[in-house]
């Protein structure tokens, strides 16, 4: 196991360099610079500017020095906002995103188990066919129009929850639905299912000519087999809600990370994309790997230590 | 090759082989005949009266009469082998007793399925429960798929024991070993600790039997318990079975469609075709003295080694629909005795001893004399 860690450790950072690398070149494929302003600025005071952030440096010396702040992990301060740094960004933007993501994963998770499960138990039976019926149309609506529409009606019209910010349990409620409805539709569909298929085993034949009482049988028997193909969706679920709480973000006007992300594109904000886009894939590379642990604990049969010839 | 000939080339082997020896059991290990058979009691007493089972599964091409009125009682320590092609509704028995039948799509009448004078057929899923792994277990043809293969061996073990008998884990990971250690498990001590993927075929199998046996059961249904091992394995298994019966006294049903494994270890045999037994009988009526022509046809399909010459008699034809089962005698139309009658009419059961009844119309007094005067010489 530690040699395993060991190993993805070091596979873990050359992705992250990978990342990093493309998206300093990609950023400076991208047409315009931070400094372009609509008003004209005097020749002088922009070159000033350009020497001071080192932009009219050749590309490779640029590179260089870029690399230099992600492994001191100190990207300098934002372009646009001089004022802050880049890491005051993160410290700010990340614990708030990081509540979003983290209880929008629980609730997608648990609620899609819960919900599938109870579809392939009732299999075609009023309960699947409203589980599935609620999955269909969960997958379908993009979140961005579930926000809005949640919106509209919880907040505006029946005035239940706010509409925006990040203060209270009542404020998450509205950001959490409209994310964690897709996800959730997903999971739960998967894993009927699978939950159908596994049902049909052997072993479950087996557990009920035990005379196993049907709790059990489910819990025991049945879920960890099932969960399987969840677990294995779940990194690209992953990807997913984090990207989606961007834009769930700028709808509730949620402090996140996300805000300092997508503004810092539009305005070429070359620090803070460096340092938002790395601490981002980096989350994501290590949930990743969580769940790789989690595949290895849930099937004995995947043996994480192999010596040779392992991922 | 009629049954007469069968029993006087058996009886002849017996001749050669001495008189304890059983000259059906030929499969002997290492080129020897195999050991004479531990002398077991069969008692008198009823463990399991099935009285005229029916099963039917809806589907959507219509209704499947799979068991169409089984009939058969078994002994306190006796190996009953229900014999029969695939399809022809043994598993479906076994499943029914056991409760093993998913209502609906399937639908299960009788006149009673008597376990120790409980009937099951009335008992809930939950006064079921306390009998199943309890008092009948059930062993599965295939080890690879019948246990869990996230669970370790141990937990799959003791979770029967724990539930119905109320164990404390220290009591019953004292029985798990006790019960790795009958089935011929090494280390059965560290060997709890591991999952199904760590064992091999036949390992795998001997544990599938431990667990059937943990809360000792006074019935087994083992349903093709080797089919799916090789050989050397297969016979391994089977002198598993003879030695836990020897010990435990339990009573088994064994389900299978191998002669070879049923002349090794039953006592008695019930043959299936398209859903009914048409035949049964102690193991030397069925294997020197069969009566219906499909018992004649199975047992001259059958491979062996000390008959030189000749070929493999498959029976032609396939057996029938059971969407639409004939009202006569299922088997009329691959029978080369068939007369009129056996196609309109099912025939009555006739008993030739006490064990061994037969439902053929050949057994007919009238049919009787047609073969006195030679109607059927071929």
């Amino acid at each position: 196991m530690a040699m395993y860690i060991f190993k993805r450790f070091w596979m873990m950072l050359a992705t992250i360099f990978i990342i990093a690398t493309l998206t300093f070149f990609l950023m400076h494929a991208v047409p315009g610079s931070p400094l372009e302003a609509e008003r004209t600025t005097n020749e002088t005071i922009q070159a000033n500017l350009e020497k001071f952030y080192k932009l009219d440096q050749p590309l490779h010396i640029q590179y260089f020095d870029y690399m230099k702040s992600i492994a001191t992990f100190d990207f300098g301060p934002s372009i646009k906002d001089p004022n802050r740094t880049v890491n005051e960004l993160l410290e700010r933007g990340f614990p708030i995103s990081f509540e979003l993501g983290i209880i929008t994963i629980l609730v997608a998770v648990i609620s899609g188990i819960l919900l599938g499960t109870l579809a392939a138990l009732r299999h075609n039976k009023m309960i699947d066919y409203a589980a599935m019926a609620f999955a269909v149309i969960g997958i379908s609506i993009p979140n961005f129009v579930l926000a809005t529409l949640l919106i509209q009606q919880l907040a505006v019209t029946w005035g239940i929850f706010p509409p925006a910010t990040w203060k209270s349990p009542m404020h998450m409620v509205l950001p959490v639905l409209a994310l964690a409805t897709g996800p959730m539709a997903i999971i739960a569909r998967l894993t009927r299912s699978s939950m159908l298929e596994v049902l049909t085993q052997d072993y479950i034949k087996m557990a009920r000519a035990k005379g196993i009482k049907p709790i059990r049988i489910v819990l025991r028997h049945a879920l960890r087999n099932a969960l399987m193909p969840v677990v294995t969706i779940m990194g690209t679920l992953l990807a997913g809600i984090l990207t989606g709480t961007f834009v769930i973000e700028k709808i509730f006007a949620i402090p996140g990370m996300g805000k300092y992300f997508v503004d810092s594109i539009n305005n070429r904000d070359y620090p803070v994309i460096m340092g938002t886009t790395v601490f981002y894939s980096a989350f994501l590379i290590f949930m990743l790997f969580l769940v790789d642990i989690v595949y290895g604990l849930l099937d004995p049969r995947i043996k994480l230590h192999k010596k040779e010839g392992d991922v | 090759m009629t049954g007469k000939q069968l029993a006087d080339e058996l009886s002849r082997s017996r001749l050669e082989d001495g008189a304890e020896v059983d000259p059906v059991l030929h499969e002997g290990k290492r080129g020897k005949i195999v050991s004479p058979k531990k002398k077991r009691t069969i008692s008198s007493e009823k463990i399991l009266e099935v009285d005229d089972l029916h099963v039917t599964f809806s589907t959507y091409g219509g209704t499947v009469q799979a068991v169409r009125g089984v009939t058969f009682d078994l002994y306190k320590g006796e190996t009953l082998a229900i014999v029969g092609e695939s399809g022809c509704g043994k598993s479906v028995t076994s499943n029914a007793i056991m409760g093993l039948v998913e209502q609906p799509p399937g639908k299960i009448s009788s006149k009673g399925v008597h376990f120790k004078s409980r009937n099951l057929a009335k008992l809930s899923k939950k006064e079921m429960r306390k009998i199943q792994g309890v008092d009948i277990s059930m062993i599965f043809q295939d080890p690879m798929t019948a246990l869990n293969p996230t669970l370790t061996i141990g937990e799959q073990l003791m979770e029967g024991v724990k539930q119905h008998k109320n164990l404390s884990s220290a009591e019953a990971k004292k029985r798990a070993i006790e019960m790795l250690s009958l089935v011929g498990i090494p280390n059965p001590d560290e060997r709890l600790k591991q999952y199904p993927h760590q064992f091999s075929g036949g390992m795998r199998q001997r544990i599938v039997i431990a667990i059937a046996l943990i809360c000792e059961p006074e019935l087994l249904i083992a349903d093709e318990p080797t089919t799916a091992l090789d050989v050397t394995i297969q016979a391994q298994i089977l002198e598993l079975f003879e030695e836990i019966q020897s010990k435990t006294g339990v009573s088994i049903i064994l389900i299978t469609h191998d002669l070879g494994v049923v002349a090794k270890i039953a006592d008695r045999i019930a043959v299936m075709y398209a859903g009914k037994i048409i035949e049964t009988g102690n193991k030397r009526e069925i294997f020197y003295t069969p009566q219906h022509p499909y018992t004649q046809g199975l047992l001259s399909s059958v491979p062996r080694l000390d008959l030189t010459g000749g070929e493999l008699k498959p029976i032609d034809g396939t057996p029938p629909d059971l969407f639409s089962p004939p009202s006569g005698c299922p088997f009329a139309a691959r029978c080369p005795f068939a007369m009129e009658v056996c196609r309109e009419v099912y025939p009555a059961t006739t008993e030739k001893s006490d064990t061994h009844r037969v439902d053929c119309w050949l057994q007919d007094s009238r049919a009787q004399k047609l073969i006195e005067e030679g109607a059927f010489a071929r």
